[in-house]
């Protein structure tokens, strides 16, 4: 989140797409009520299903799953058109004033720069004019016809109200009032957020998806302001935290895992710190090398010195173009490119797409370690054929499997500290509540004792490149089971030297003076003690920001971008709702987004990025600067922008014999996967209390289908997919609305996630009907908006 | 002792079940696998092991707009209780200080009164103890100052537990910024064909109670009146004889044995 749960209460507008919060995060959405409650804020929901959500909005409109980039492009047009977007701001703090070099263009579904042979997009033309200094040249009265405010003029031109009704399903007239209450947050005094969550993040075009989220959010000049920003609510306790400290492509922080022809750690240093395209700049990135030398410093301590880089040939290095995330590790395993697997609280079989391919990979894999608080799905993959045989028709039986599975019970949240990161990036600190049951552990000591354990072996026996691993320093007092309040302080930062922790990102340094496993936490273990502990309430500017409560990173910011809430003399926009304020040489209120010490005219207001500003045109990522409307893989529809280019061209799509794609002859219906309330995930299938509030898995489908194929409330239907089937229990209701797109009547079919072949309730995976399609930048599966055919049962 | 009530404001509910989970921890109730209804309801009713129901309603309007109405459903403890006017048990069903209408078990004698004189339909038998269980207020909790469990659970703070008094001023001003704010016919549920009751509503649509699983205009049944008024004598000799019989049939026959059923 760019703000916070607490802060949704200031919003006049709660524009709800993409998510459930209702269903999915009930106690953050309190917030929503609270603003509803005090300040009459009108809740928008616009969500393929009439969900819980909907039930306590003020407007609904009901869309096709996948079509939420028409939708907001629309909202896009509708507040360029109608000069609703708040102008002061549009100039001030984004980048519509900046001019783009004259080769790029958009047409019939390709940006410039698209080669057909290689399936990638060569980004020349996406590029700023530069001046000779390198900076990029802009016109500040945004008339320039290459100016990114007239492009994206001309680009959202299509999105008219009548091509958002007859790409999205809903009506011209629904999606005009919808856009009127949404848009009315376009200026000074008027504050709208938006809350997503993976209805958005789950599709073959996501990132642009919520590119065009964060784009509307500018245009309404809605970005760090307090009720405003564009606000992910998280999936997990502590998804945020598991993403902020690395992924297959990113270390800790957010700095990239280092690529092979980066060959020293001046490349590195050099590849990834942008240079600043504005003369006022602050260009935060520009300090990576302290954050990272940083870094290098607290994995191998003093194994890292000036003289070997710091360590920096010790890290794994991917190769130019590998990509290792999920969909992609799992292809390779299907095709016996890998050999064993640590599954750690994850369950791939029951959460991965198109779940017979997750069973074949797994059965090609010598060896699997899975650690769990349950025996899950994927830990008993090799069972499937015994306990769930008719959707696994091709699984092999156990017999022969040749898989060795090893099931590591490890303690819950409740038997450990630690901290969860929630999703307004607050880091919390918790306490043990019990001790784990029997053998199980808590992470880090699993972690500890196979780590020990794998160096114990180098040490003994050596091995082809054994100092990545015999270099790591291990200085804990239990090096079996560190403490974690000893692990927090590592995060934290100290000084190498002294080992005295340091105040904040502020104090790294470059020259191996420091260590910090996280430069973005530097600052939650200072030494004042645990700042993620504390648990103040105090609240002195009423915007709900409780600075003294947990830590939230950066900073102990609150709301992300802040120095946008004013203008460029640091005048609130709206004088009940400003976060910071510039008072007699420094900034009161929340820690300010910008230098502390500088005036509010003397910097870019975005201070992280090369630009100063925001990105409305943002050649960042690989389908293009601007967000444009593509349909799912499959999709019972052409695109009505560009039937010639139906999905996004760039879309990670896998072809391999189990990777298959229905037609739309074959499979009708448009079906989205989704959580419900009750539960959590695959887990609490196992736990008592959840098991009876939501005991069954169901097909939810709208009356007017249910009646077509003559099925009553209750009926068993089974729901197919080019991949496999579920069977289950119908759920006729009026909630899931027919839809009119493209002239035709499409229908929408549910599919609640929860069930699996182990626990107390039981039910078909529904993932069996997914297909093995990604978002090209973030590789998350496209679980909402594929096609599936039914029959009555 | 101030009367204490409970206040469901329905439009802020969003159906999460967060209070019957709570229902059933305090209470220590079982946790059964529920059977399918076609519904998001957990049950299609309360039950005498379930006494804290959400009910999910899907309304259609004439002008095509849809409602979800999501209601929690329990015992209304309501001012004129019928359940205590037909309780033939004395101190079965009783009327505690702060107005709550609770059960002594050890008195209850399973007659079923109290069902049938229920104008919310709530209270229910448990065939195996052969005594009639409802929601009770949590009264262990309220007696040391606590709120009722599902108050405590409620994460939109659509629930809120205090002097009725208050609760009844918040909601009709509740009802009023509702209104003010377009919902026309938002209103306050309080039926006075049962003297009220310690259980309020905020209802967007308070025309239509029956559209959330409530009665229109909810009353105690005549029969119960008559029964358990001027006719109580009546019932009570009914009962004392019943009550005699059975005795005499034992001195003069004995026990009943199973042996002699079943030959």
């Amino acid at each position: 989140m760019t703000n916070g749960w607490t802060d949704v209460a200031n919003a006049d507008v709660v524009l709800v797409m993409g998510g459930n919060p209702a269903e999915n995060h009930p106690v953050g959405f309190r917030f929503a009520m609270e603003a509803k409650r005090t300040r009459k804020a009108k809740l928008v929901c616009i969500d393929p299903r009439f969900n819980r959500t909907a039930a306590v909005a003020d407007h609904y409109v009901p869309i096709r799953s996948g079509s939420d980039i028409a939708f907001l492009g629309g909202l896009i047009h509708y507040a360029l058109e109608g000069e609703l977007y708040h102008a002061d701001y549009v100039k001030q703090h984004t980048n519509a004033a900046f001019l783009i070099e004259d080769g790029f263009g958009f047409d019939e579904g390709y940006f410039s720069g698209w080669d057909a042979e290689s399936k990638t997009y060569d980004k020349a033309s996406w590029q700023y004019q530069k001046d000779s200094s390198g900076f990029a040249r802009v016109d500040e009265t945004l008339q320039n016809p290459r100016s990114v405010f007239q492009l994206l003029k001309t680009h959202y031109a299509r999105y008219t109200p009548e091509r958002v009704a007859e790409i999205c399903g809903c009506s011209a007239e629904e999606f005009n009032r919808a856009a009127e209450t949404i848009c009315s947050t376009g200026r000074a005094g008027r504050s709208g957020t938006i809350l997503y969550a993976l209805g958005w993040t789950q599709h073959s075009h996501s990132v642009q998806l919520i590119h065009a989220a964060a784009m509307l959010q500018l245009l309404l000049g809605n970005i760090g302001m307090p009720g405003g920003g564009v606000n992910a609510q998280r999936g997990h306790s502590n998804i945020q935290g598991a993403t902020d400290m690395g992924a297959w492509n990113m270390l800790p922080g957010y700095m990239k895992v280092p690529r092979a022809p980066w060959r020293s750690l001046d490349e590195y240093v050099h590849t990834n710190s942008p240079a600043p395209l504005r003369p006022d700049a602050l260009n935060y990135w520009s300090n990576t090398s302290k954050f990272f030398v940083s870094l290098l410093k607290a994995y191998y301590g003093d194994n890292a010195t000036r003289d070997n880089d710091y360590g920096y040939d010790f890290l794994p290095k991917i190769g130019e173009k590998d990509n290792y995330s999920w969909g992609f590790f799992f292809d390779r395993m299907n095709r016996g490119g890998l050999e064993g697997l640590i599954s750690f609280g994850m369950n791939p079989v029951a959460n991965g797409p198109n779940t017979v391919k997750m069973l074949s990979a797994l059965a090609k894999l010598k060896w699997m370690i899975v650690v769990e608080n349950f025996e899950t799905e994927t830990a008993a993959f090799w069972k499937a054929s015994e306990l769930a045989g008719e959707y696994y028709p091709g699984a092999p039986d156990a017999a022969d499997i040749d898989t060795e599975v090893f099931l590591l019970p490890a303690a819950c949240f409740a038997e450990k500290d630690g901290t969860f990161v929630n999703s307004s990036r607050w880091l919390q600190w918790k306490n043990q509540a019990l001790p784990p049951p029997g053998d199980s552990k808590p992470d880090q000591e699993i972690i500890a004792r196979l780590f020990l354990k794998l160096r114990e072996l180098y040490e003994d026996e050596g091995g082809t490149s054994p100092e990545p691993l015999t270099s790591i320093a291990w200085d804990y007092g239990n090096a079996i089971s560190p403490d974690l309040q000893e692990v927090a302080r590592e995060i934290n930062g100290q000084e190498v030297a002294t080992g005295r922790q340091v105040p904040g990102f502020g104090a790294l340094k470059d020259d191996g003076s420091t260590r910090c496993g996280n430069w973005l936490y530097s600052g939650s273990y200072t030494a004042d003690g645990n700042q993620m502990a504390r648990r103040g309430q105090e609240d002195p500017t009423g915007l709900g920001l409780y600075a003294n409560w947990s830590w939230s990173w950066p900073a102990n910011r609150r709301v992300l971008y802040n120095r946008a809430s004013a203008d460029a003399d640091g005048k609130p926009w709206d004088e009940s709702r400003a976060p910071i304020r510039w008072q007699g040489g420094r900034y009161t209120g929340d820690v300010p987004d910008f230098k502390a010490d500088a005036a509010p005219d003397s910097l870019g207001s975005f201070i992280m990025l090369p630009e100063g500003v925001a990105k409305l045109f943002a050649p960042d990522f690989v389908e293009g600067p601007f967000p444009e409307h593509y349909e799912p893989a499959e999709s019972p529809v052409d695109n009505a922008m560009h039937p010639a280019v139906g999905v996004n061209p760039s879309a990670t799509i896998f072809t391999g014999e189990l990777d298959t794609l229905g037609t739309r002859q074959d499979y009708p219906y448009v079906a989205l996967t989704y959580r419900l309330t009750e539960h959590f995930h695959y887990w609490t299938k196992h736990v008592k209390t959840s098991s009876l509030l939501q005991s069954n898995f169901f097909v939810e489908l709208p009356e007017a289908l249910a009646a077509e194929k003559g099925i009553q409330n209750g009926d068993r239907v089974r729901v197919s997919s080019a991949r496999g089937t579920a069977e289950g229990p119908a759920m006729v209701t009026k909630r899931i609305r027919p839809l009119q797109v493209a002239g035709r009547t499409i229908y929408q079919v549910g599919l609640p996630i929860h069930w699996g072949f182990l626990g107390r309730t039981k039910g078909p995976l529904v993932n069996n009907l997914t297909p093995s399609v990604l978002d090209p930048n973030s590789g998350t599966p496209e679980y909402k908006g594929f096609l599936v055919n039914m029959e009555k049962l | 002792m101030v009367t204490v009530a409970k206040l469901i404001d329905t439009t802020t509910c969003i159906g999460c079940k967060a209070c019957e989970a709570a229902c059933q921890e305090w209470q220590d109730q079982p946790f059964p696998v529920g059977t399918y209804d076609g519904t998001y309801q957990t049950f299609p009713d309360v039950r005498h092991d379930f006494w804290n129901l959400i009910k999910f309603n899907e309304i259609e309007h004439a002008d095509g707009g849809l409602s979800w109405h999501m209601a929690k459903f329990q015992c209304m403890h309501c001012v004129d209780a019928g359940c205590i006017t037909a309780c033939p048990a004395p101190g079965a069903i009783f009327r505690r200080d702060n107005g709550t209408v609770d059960f002594d078990h050890d008195k209850c004698i399973g007659c079923g009164y109290c069902i049938t004189a229920c104008p919310f339909d709530v209270p229910r038998l448990n065939p195996i103890t052969q005594k009639v269980y409802k929601c009770n207020l949590c009264s262990d909790r309220t007696a040391v100052g606590l709120e009722p469990a599902c108050i405590k659970a409620c994460p939109t703070n659509c629930l809120t537990f205090g002097a009725r008094d208050d609760l009844v001023q918040i909601a009709t001003d509740r009802a009023r910024t509702l209104r003010e704010d377009g919902k026309a016919s938002a209103g306050v549920y309080n039926p006075a064909g049962v003297g009220g009751t310690n259980v309020i509503y905020v209802l967007e649509d308070a025309a239509h109670p029956e559209d959330y699983g409530l009665p229109n205009d909810p009353t105690v049944p005549w029969t119960v009146r008559v029964w358990q008024g001027p006719l109580k004598w009546l019932g009570n000799a009914a009962l004392v004889g019943g009550i005699l019989g059975t005795f005499f049939h034992y001195i003069r026959f004995g026990p009943r044995h199973a042996d002699e059923e079943s030959s």
